[in-house]
Parts: structure tokens; sequence; C-alpha cells
């Protein structure tokens, strides 16, 4: 029997370690091949880089042609900025949906969460159409104020469910000291949504900075490029030479995975905090 | 007067909170939406001056676009495909991993890893991996249908879409089914065992039925997905070959940007959302009937 089960786990890791690798190998061959020539790659894609002709020039001429820099500047901007708006609206609007309960407010959240099942496609067309007479296009602020606005439902939905188990003691004390909602919002609620506001944080980075469709139809032009516009475009205009392609895809991952190997635990459970809610 | 200012605080304090969020909200999803169900009606497009009033005639169009419903029907094959697949590994993968084995932060962590990165750059690793990988490995083994990429074959293509879709999710489903494990209560697991239940029997009759809540919740997430598919479509196939794999939501974008038929494409953009409505919560409300209480 103990022969049996000890059988048994070993195949279970021989089984589970062998579908990590399958799953890990895409990301192995972009890296090894990235330091490869073309033709190299083209003949051969499991071999490692010959360590004589080792070198960085595919980097170089990716880091270049994407104008890297440019578009993680963007990128960042827009991330950090548009999030920094939805959390801290969509927090105080929860607190007060949660604290006045009024027809309005309950209709308000209705329409909210009723809203998070329609897909970005439906709104789309229409979005492009209003936005472009009024002549808004083509600026990251309208782009960071749209995703202020997609962001809402989801981040208030969250924040809501947190606040409710929030006694309501805990801020009486403060609105008998003469302080106003404002500043009981901000000094007794606001730092116990810690938790809350990690989690709403970490999938909206996740959704921002990899979202392809929302920029690409309000950023216009090169230079307000976000990520993965100019990974796009780099792909678009440089079809032929697989190299470099290899390389920006790498250049692209790896502050993504700097991040990840930092606050894995945290990104983990965020993004079960945010699914199970 | 005293309520009078209660009344205007209220209302005050009501703008302060809400204001924003609200104002946000409906700029760029009630009214858009509202609008959208307006342009259905129209013939509006960008590079014409005027538009007129049409009825229901946009409407009429997109249900007599065979090309669309042979796309639609591609669609919910893929979400249908996609979502089983998936599943069915992350569930495998979450049962291995809370399973007594070393290493499982460091597993999960691997598994997890393909959903910090954006549709398109997934899409590009693997054109390159169905393109130039996975050929060389058929002529390595010489085996056949390996020899020519599958991105290059109509009924191929579309399976190429499914593979990458299931490997991007997997790790996240993974684990949320490893929260739905984590969460059945230690004595349930206990009496169960007690009562002869282990192995294959235990995962049938106890923990599956009490894991109903994490597949209503994967079940949800990889259906709402499928059907909004477009970065990884446009990076991995761009619809091609002979837009065999031209996915609902690309067509609906094609449509509108490509061929400016705005009113046309929110036609197919509305009936998309009901598609996606109706299968989202009949899924729902199927999967609820398995529900029990531990």
């Amino acid at each position: 029997m103990k022969e049996r089960t000890g059988v048994l786990k070993f195949f279970k890791y021989v089984l589970i370690y062998l579908l990590l690798i399958v799953f890990l190998m895409p990301f192995y061959l972009m890296v090894i091949n990235s330091f490869k020539t073309t033709q190299e790659f083209v003949s051969n894609p499991f071999s490692l880089p010959d360590a004589k002709k080792i070198g960085f020039n595919n980097f170089i001429s990716a880091f270049e042609k994407m104008n890297f820099l440019k578009a993680i500047g963007n990128s960042t901007v827009i991330t950090v900025i548009s999030i920094f708006l939805i959390l801290l609206t969509s927090s105080m609007a929860a607190y007060f949906l949660v604290r006045h309960k009024w027809k309005i407010n309950k209709i308000i959240f209705a329409i909210l969460v009723a809203s998070m099942i329609v897909p970005f496609q439906a709104i789309m067309i229409p979005l492009v159409s209003i936005y472009g007479k009024l002549n808004l296009m083509n600026s990251k602020w309208i782009l960071m104020f749209m995703y202020m606005g997609f962001g809402q439902a989801f981040a208030i939905f969250i924040f809501h469910g947190f606040i409710k188990n929030i006694p309501l003691e805990m801020e009486e004390s403060g609105l008998i000291d003469g302080c106003s909602k404002v500043q009981s919002f901000f000094q007794i609620v606001f730092p116990l949504l810690r938790p809350v506001l990690v989690t709403v944080l970490i999938l909206d980075v996740l959704w921002i900075w990899n979202d392809y469709l929302l920029p690409s139809l309000v950023l216009l032009s090169p230079a307000e490029r976000t990520l993965p516009l100019s990974t796009y475009s780099f792909f678009n205009t440089y079809s032929v030479d697989y190299a470099p392609l290899m390389a920006g895809i790498v250049l692209t991952i790896i502050p993504v995975v700097i991040v990840y190997l930092f606050s894995q635990k945290q990104i983990i459970h965020g993004v079960v905090q945010g699914a199970i809610k | 007067m005293n309520r009078k200012n209660k009344l205007l605080g209220n209302i005050g304090n009501f703008i302060l909170f809400m204001g924003p969020s609200l104002f946000a909200f409906a700029c760029v999803l009630i009214i858009p939406f509202l609008y959208g169900i307006y342009l259905t009606f129209t013939d509006y497009s960008p590079i014409r001056i005027t538009y007129e009033f049409v009825g229901f005639s946009n409407f009429r169009a997109v249900f007599t676009d065979k090309e669309f419903w042979q796309q639609f029907l591609k669609t919910l094959g893929y979400v249908l495909y996609s979502t089983i697949f998936c599943n069915l590994l992350a569930f495998i993968l979450a049962y291995l991993l809370t399973s007594n084995i070393r290493g499982r932060n460091f597993l999960r962590a691997g598994f997890f890893t393909p959903n910090l990165i954006g549709g398109i750059v997934l899409g590009y690793i693997w054109k390159f991996i169905f393109a130039n990988v996975v050929t060389k490995l058929g002529e390595t083994l010489d085996y056949q249908p390996l020899k020519t990429s599958f991105l290059t074959h109509p009924d191929r293509a579309i399976v190429a879409m499914i593979i990458v879709t299931v490997w991007q999710y997997a790790g996240y489903l993974m684990i949320i089914y490893i929260a739905g494990f984590v969460g059945i209560p230690r004595e349930v697991q206990e009496a169960s065992e007690i009562d002869g239940a282990t192995g294959l029997k235990k995962l049938f009759s106890v923990t599956i039925p009490l894991m109903v809540p994490s597949f209503i919740i994967c079940f949800f997430i990889m259906i709402s997905r499928g059907f909004m598919t477009y970065d990884l479509n446009l990076a991995l196939t761009n619809g091609q070959p002979y837009g065999s794999t031209r996915l609902a939501a690309m067509h609906i974008y094609q449509k509108a940007f490509q061929a400016n038929e705005y009113g046309i494409g929110q036609a197919e953009a509305i009936i998309f959302f009901i598609t996606v409505a109706i299968a989202a919560v009949t899924q729902v409300l199927l999967t609820k009937k398995f529900e029990v209480e531990a």
C-alpha cells in the first residue's frame, strides 16, 4: 500500500512539473531566441545562442524602433493616474451608497452592477463617434477619464461589499467630535480599506497596463503610444526580421516579471479576492 | 429651516461623494450605450456628412448577412471549447496543487504567469511558436501534421486560438479553483473520509458538489472573456486564413472602423451584447441548480 502511494506521488510530481515546463516553454524560447540572429532562429529554434556571437543587437534595435522609453513612460503615466482616479472616486461613491440607503442610491448601485456585463464592443462604436465629434480624441487625458469611467462599476462593487461590514459606531465618535462627512471618510474609513484597495489596484493595473483596444481607438499619434500599441506597430512595420521582434517581446515582459517576482503573493491573492467577491 | 439645511447638506454631500464617479460613468458608459441604440436605427457613417433614420434596416442587414452568422457561430464554438478545456485543465491543476505537493507557491506562480501579459504580446509569442517552432518539431520528428503551420489552415487556425486561450487563462481559473478547494470545511472532508469516501469517489461525490460556486465564477469568466477576445485574435491570426478565425468582436470592429458602417456595426454589437448576457446568465442559473450546502 505504502509503495503504491509512493509511486503515485512520483507520477504526480512528474506530471505537474512536466505541465509547468510545457506552460513556460514559450517564454523560454522567446528569451533564448532573442539573442540569436533570425537565420539561427529559423534553422533551429531550440538551440541555445552561440556563446561567441551572443550580443544585445536585437535588444538595441527593438528598444529604438519601439520607442521603448517613451512607450513605457506613457503606459506608466496612464496606468498610475487612471488608477488613482478610480480608487479615489469609486471608494467615495461606494461609501456614500452604503451609508445612505436612499431609493436613488439603490437604483444607481443596481445600474452599476448591471453595467458590468456589457462588453466593451457594445460601447466602442458610439464612444468613438461621440468623442470624435467633440474633437476630444488623441489625448491621454481623455483616455484616463475613460478608464476612470469604465473602472467605476467593478471598484464600487468591491468597495461596497467591504464598507458594508465596517460598523457605523467607528465613525460615530468622529461625527460627535464635529468631523464633516469628508473628514470622517478620509480619516476613519479610507485607512480601513487598505486590503481591498490593494485588490482593486492589482486588477486595474493588469487591465490598464495590458489593454490594447481602447487606447488603439483613442491615441492616434505615435508619440502617445502605450506599450501594447507600440508592440503592435513594431510587429506590423518590421514583420520580416524575427530576432529583434522577439527581443521586443522580452523587453515588454521584463518590467512585468520584475514586479511579479516581488509581489507574486499579493497579486495572486488580489486576483482571487477580486474574482470570488 | 433645519430640514431644508439638512436636505441641502445631503445634496451637497451627494455631489461631492458621487459626482465625479457618476459623471465619468455616465459619460463613457450610459450615454454611449443609449446613443448606441439610437445609432442602430440610422445609417450613420463618419465618411458621410449627413445621415438618415433607417428604421430596422440595419438589423435586417445583419440578420441576412451570412458572413456575420458564420463568424458568430465560430465564436460560439470558440467560446464553448475554450471554456470546457480551460476549466478542465485548471481544475486538474488545482486538484494536483492542493494535494500535499512540494513547491506549491512556485508552481502556482508559474502557471499564473501568462495572465500578467496582454493578449497582443501573447499572440505574437504564439505566432512564432506555431509558425517556426512547431513546424520545426514536425520536421525533426518527421510527423506530417505538424510540418505545416496551424495558422495557415482554416480549420486548424481556430484550434490554435483555442490552445492559446486555454494556456492563457488556465492559471487564472486554477487559482480560483484552489481557493474553492481550500474553502471546503475540514470537518466535511474528514467526515466523508470516515464514511469511506476516498480518492476519486470523494472528488466526485463530495468535493465537486461543494465547489459549485467556483464553477459558476470560472465559467462566467471564460464565457465573458471568450466572447470579448480581440487582442489575441488580432495578434495571433488577424482573422486569417481567409477570414476563418475572424471572431465576432473583430468582425464588429472591422465593420465599424474599416468599412465605416457605424449603424450596422452597432446593430451587430447590440446582438452580440444580448448573446453574451444570455449565455452568461443561463450558465449561472444552470450551474446554480447543482449547488449544495456543506
